[in-house]
């Protein structure tokens, strides 16, 4: 088990790196159509600053945070809105056509890639925070 | 300068990568791993691939490394001895697919080659129409999510999956 670090140093700059962590991977999420990043590297960073919750403040900190069957459920919600996304163009075009989406001209496009791309952040935070906690809630057994 | 920066890059690649396979201590092996990951990144850097910098900083140098010490701490920080035998047979292995690696790359484009067979199929068009069609000026992102959205639906169930499989898996070594 992860214990929470003794150095107050640690704790307080944990505490205050965990928010401007989670602020970034959402910049990168949503900046994804102008920048370098998008759903998978926001995903990655915001699993991130969970990690580094458990490693500065403790494992249970985190374990307070995650549920791990909920969050798995949200890792699917994930997979499911990527679906949802692609089945809204298809009354008017094809699967994971955007054109179809209730949107004027190019910014059909714009929004399906920002819905898309919701949804792997969202399957891939939760994945890789469950992993974690599933990794870390004990140390070796002898 | 360049040439310098990406020959010195590649030289400390394969350094790090020696200390990561000769270490006893894995503690120095995957940290070692983790430095591979990041002079990876710094290497696509160097070579103007943005978006696979990004990916291979926060998960090559920094999600693997973190499970991999999470996975040290549930096993040992000892290697295992290899058995002679083994050693050699890795040995063989190892020239043998080194060698036929190091053939087909010769049969490569070289690097940045305008008339390479990836670089005249479909990513002229993609580049020339991408902001007029999906007015996404990050090109890379458009053809990940929309052009071949395909293959990230599938990657993203690929995820789900690896993340159900470890989770059942590690919840029954509890019990």
């Amino acid at each position: 088990m992860i214990e929470r670090h003794e150095s107050i140093v640690v704790t307080t700059f944990v505490r205050l790196a965990v928010p401007l962590a989670q602020l970034f991977g959402l910049y990168v999420l949503v900046h994804g159509h102008e920048s370098p990043g998008g759903g998978f590297q926001a995903g990655v960073i915001l699993a991130g600053s969970y990690i580094m919750l458990a490693l500065g403040l403790g494992h249970e900190t985190l374990t307070r945070h995650v549920d791990e069957p909920r969050w798995m459920a949200l890792a699917a919600a994930g997979v499911l809105l990527y679906v949802a996304a692609g089945l809204a163009g298809l009354p008017r075009g094809a699967f994971l056509d955007y054109a179809g989406l209730p949107v004027n001209g190019v910014r059909a496009r714009w929004l399906g890639i920002l819905l898309i791309e919701t949804g792997v952040t969202l399957a891939v935070t939760t994945t890789l925070v469950v992993i974690f906690c599933r990794l870390a809630a004990r140390e070796r057994a002898s | 300068m360049s040439d310098l920066l990406l020959a010195a890059l590649l030289v400390l690649l394969v350094v790090v990568a020696l200390a990561a396979v000769r270490a006893d201590d894995l503690l120095i092996a995957v940290l070692a791993l983790g430095a591979y990951g990041f002079v990876m990144a710094l290497t696509w850097a160097a070579i103007g691939a943005a978006d696979v910098s990004f990916t291979e900083a926060v998960v090559g140098a920094g999600a693997t490394t973190v499970f991999m010490l999470a996975a040290l701490l549930r096993t040992t920080r000892r290697r295992s001895p290899a058995a002679p035998g083994l050693r050699w047979a890795v040995l063989v292995v190892v020239a043998v697919v080194g060698v036929q690696l190091l053939g087909l790359m010769a049969a490569m484009p070289p690097w940045g080659d305008p008339a390479a067979p990836a670089a005249v199929h479909v990513s002229p068009r993609y580049l020339a129409d991408v902001l007029r069609e999906t007015g996404t000026p990050n090109a890379v992102t458009a053809v990940l999510a929309d052009y071949r959205s395909y293959d990230t639906l599938i990657e993203t169930v690929v995820i789900f999956t690896a993340g159900v499989g470890c989770w059942l898996l590690l919840a029954r070594a509890h019990r």
